[in-house]
């Protein structure tokens, strides 16, 4: 691996991803014919003529082998095209695009939250390990990771909505009224975010432990570099490594975290337009819009994997020029 | 004859396990004169590293310290945490063992040598810390110091790393100096080198040295006395030439018999497995002679704790064996 360029790493990475996107895509037209009662008659009705499930069936691609089919869909992504409501004819493509800000918006939020929250718990956890912050956190955290956030979510809705009637029950606020939006942001936000405050701080205070343990920062002790400045500065850089790979991945989850959420808020989103679809058996835009949710999960895994190689000066040598030692 | 920049008596340290204590050190007694150089040598695992780490205060949390006297520069201390705290950085500086690890590997050179530098001179410029840097590099003989100060440590030779370590305790200016094993990660050559700077900064600092090594050879070359610890005790103490030309302790001469290049890597099969057996287990000391189960000049009164003697030459010795 030494010798390894960055077009080497990067082609490993990409071949993964890309392995991932069509497995997952094979998975979904393999189960959309799996699913029992012939789509086009629940779409249709019973009642509709031979010509015209002959005719749906033909747009959804289901008049084709499986393979032709995985092939044509991604014959019409390459050209940007991922096929027609089944119902008014739009383009999945803009229904997915409409729809993903706001999913994107809560996963964002959620994990800026965690981020916000996290690391100042897991600087504290590691600074006085086995004090109060630490211990609280602990117990805390081992509380709300173990929580699925649908959980959480219900739970919040309850106390915080319905009974205290602080923040709004469902929906996603007036558009153009910023204010509204947010508001009506809290919630799902928190409810996602909560497991991963704990998450992230359990990780990182982990990890900022054993690099204190590290011979390095035994070199700063002896030269009397205060406490705060080697946990912050010298500790923080190296420990956020792990943290920002589960992050990257977290986001993936964040956002299927997300999908669950609007639909338990009835917020609009992709998990909104995913769930109504599956209801109508509306097939393309439930492939289309697992096929960006995949993307999406599988792009920010490279992101964050690529800028945990940035981060790492030695890393970063081993992939820039294939310089070692 | 002024007084000592360090002076410590009945050094004991010992960690609390689980079920048991382990004394580590056992009453070692260590004075270091104003621009004196002390070596201190014995196997791997004697207590050398201990001894240095408890000057600093950089034991483990599960470690207990008590002298019946410590003093440093003219002020007594407890080597108490804060009182070692302070010292860092400032009056006692350290090179450490392995400079593989001893340096920060996502920082670059320059921001780490000047971050050790900020409680020894707080008023100074980040610029100017990194001139001072600059030109100490360049004193410990590495090239290209303007390049060099920004890059990482992986991307430095064992060698070169270690210069870099050396210059870190240099640029403190320290009045103590600790040098734990600096040359035993490196291989011979470079070790030859690295040992030539320390030479070269011993002629010219005004620092007090204690250099801890399993390496005779290094001792001889760099310090004017050596302590000689077994098991955490000092078995023999006195001038470099007296007790190497004429050690008095069994152990001593052991050490000293089985040594074959003075400059030899460390390694554990050439030289230290020619005494037979190991050093005792910490928790489970013997009663008598710490040394007797590996001594070749064991006698029955070695099951008593044997005698502390002098020889005149400023050296003493513990052992029930009369002066030959
Ligand atoms: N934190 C600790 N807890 C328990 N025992 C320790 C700890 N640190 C060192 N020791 C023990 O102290 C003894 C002396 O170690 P050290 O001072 O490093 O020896 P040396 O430097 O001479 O090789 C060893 O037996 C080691 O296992
Ligand atoms: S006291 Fe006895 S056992 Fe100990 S070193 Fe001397 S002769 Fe050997
Ligand atoms: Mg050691």
């Amino acid at each position: 691996m030494r010798s390894a360029s960055l077009q080497i790493h990067l082609g490993f990475k990409l071949a993964t991803a890309a392995l991932a996107v069509a497995g997952s895509v094979v998975l979904l037209m393999a189960l959309t014919r799996l699913i029992p009662g012939d789509p086009a008659t629940v779409i249709l009705g019973s009642r509709a003529t031979p010509e015209a499930v002959a005719a749906l069936n033909a747009r959804i691609g289901l008049d084709k082998p499986l393979i032709e089919q995985v092939f044509s869909f991604f014959g019409k992504v390459a050209s940007g095209d991922l096929g027609e409501d089944v119902f008014n004819g739009r383009p999945v493509l803009s229904l997915v695009l409409n729809a993903l800000p706001n999913t994107a918006a809560v996963a964002v939020a959620a994990m800026l939250c965690a981020v916000a929250l996290g690391v100042p718990l897991a600087l504290f956890s590691a600074r006085w390990p086995g004090g109060k912050t630490d211990r609280m956190v602990a117990f805390l955290s081992v509380g709300f990771i173990s929580t699925p956030s649908f959980v959480v979510s219900v739970f919040l809705l309850m106390v915080f909505s319905v009974h205290l009637r602080w923040f709004p029950v469902l929906g996603a606020g007036e558009s153009g009224d910023l204010g509204d939006q947010l508001w009506h942001l809290v919630l799902p936000t928190a409810a996602l975010a909560a497991g991963w405050v704990g998450y992230i701080a359990r990780l990182l205070r982990s990890s900022l432990l054993e690099i204190l343990g590290e011979n390095h920062v035994r070199t700063l002790r002896a030269y009397g570099v205060s406490e705060t400045k080697i946990l912050m500065k010298y500790a923080l850089k190296p420990a956020i490594l792990p943290t920002l790979a589960v992050l990257g991945m977290g986001f993936g989850e964040l956002l299927g975290g997300a999908v669950f959420a609007e639909v338990i808020f009835n917020r609009p989103g992709l998990g909104s337009l995913i769930y109504d679809a599956i209801r109508t058996r509306n097939y393309p835009v439930v492939q289309g819009g697992v096929f960006v949710i995949v993307m999406l999960y599988v792009l920010t895994n490279l992101v964050a994997d690529l800028s945990q190689s940035l981060i790492d000066p030695r890393e970063r040598a081993r992939l820039t020029s294939g310089r070692g030692h | 004859m002024t007084q000592a920049l360090l002076a410590i008596e009945d050094l004991h340290v010992s960690y609390r396990g689980h079920d048991s204590t382990a004394h580590i050190l056992d009453g070692v007694d260590i004075t270091i004169g104003r621009g004196q150089s002390v070596g201190l040598v014995g196997e791997s695992g004697s207590g050398k590293s201990t001894v240095a780490f408890a000057l600093l205060g950089l034991l483990g949390d599960n470690a207990e310290v008590s002298t019946r006297r410590a003093a440093f520069d003219g002020r007594e201390t407890s080597l108490g945490m804060d009182e070692a705290t302070a010292l860092r950085g400032t009056d006692i500086a350290m090179i450490f063992q392995d400079p593989m690890t001893a340096l920060n590997p996502m920082f670059t050179i320059g921001t780490q040598l000047v971050d050790i530098q900020r409680r020894r001179f707080p008023r100074q410029s980040r610029r100017s810390l990194w001139a001072r840097a600059e030109t100490m590099l360049a004193d410990v003989g590495v090239p290209d110091v303007a390049a060099r100060m920004h890059r990482y440590p992986h991307e430095f030779s064992g060698g070169m790393r270690q210069r870099v370590v050396i210059a870190m305790a240099l640029l403190v200016e320290p009045k103590l100096l600790i040098a734990d094993e600096p040359t035993t990660a490196l291989d011979a050559t470079i070790e030859a080198q690295v040992v030539e700077v320390l030479d070269r900064l011993r002629q010219r600092t005004s620092a007090s040295m204690l250099v801890v090594s399993h390496s005779m050879g290094l001792i001889a070359e760099l310090c004017d006395s050596v302590i000689v610890m077994y098991a955490g005790t000092v078995v023999e103490h006195g001038p470099v030439h007296v007790v190497f030309s004429r050690p008095r302790h069994p152990y001593t001469r052991a050490l000293l018999a089985c040594e074959i290049d003075p400059y030899a890597a460390f390694d554990l099969s050439q030289d230290l497995a020619t005494i037979p057996g190991t050093v005792p287990d910490p928790a489970f000391r013997p009663q008598g002679c710490i040394f007797a189960s590996r001594c070749p000049a064991r006698h029955d009164r070695c099951s008593e704790r044997p005698p502390r003697r002098q020889t005149g030459e400023g050296r003493t010795y513990s052992c029930w064996q009369e002066a030959a």
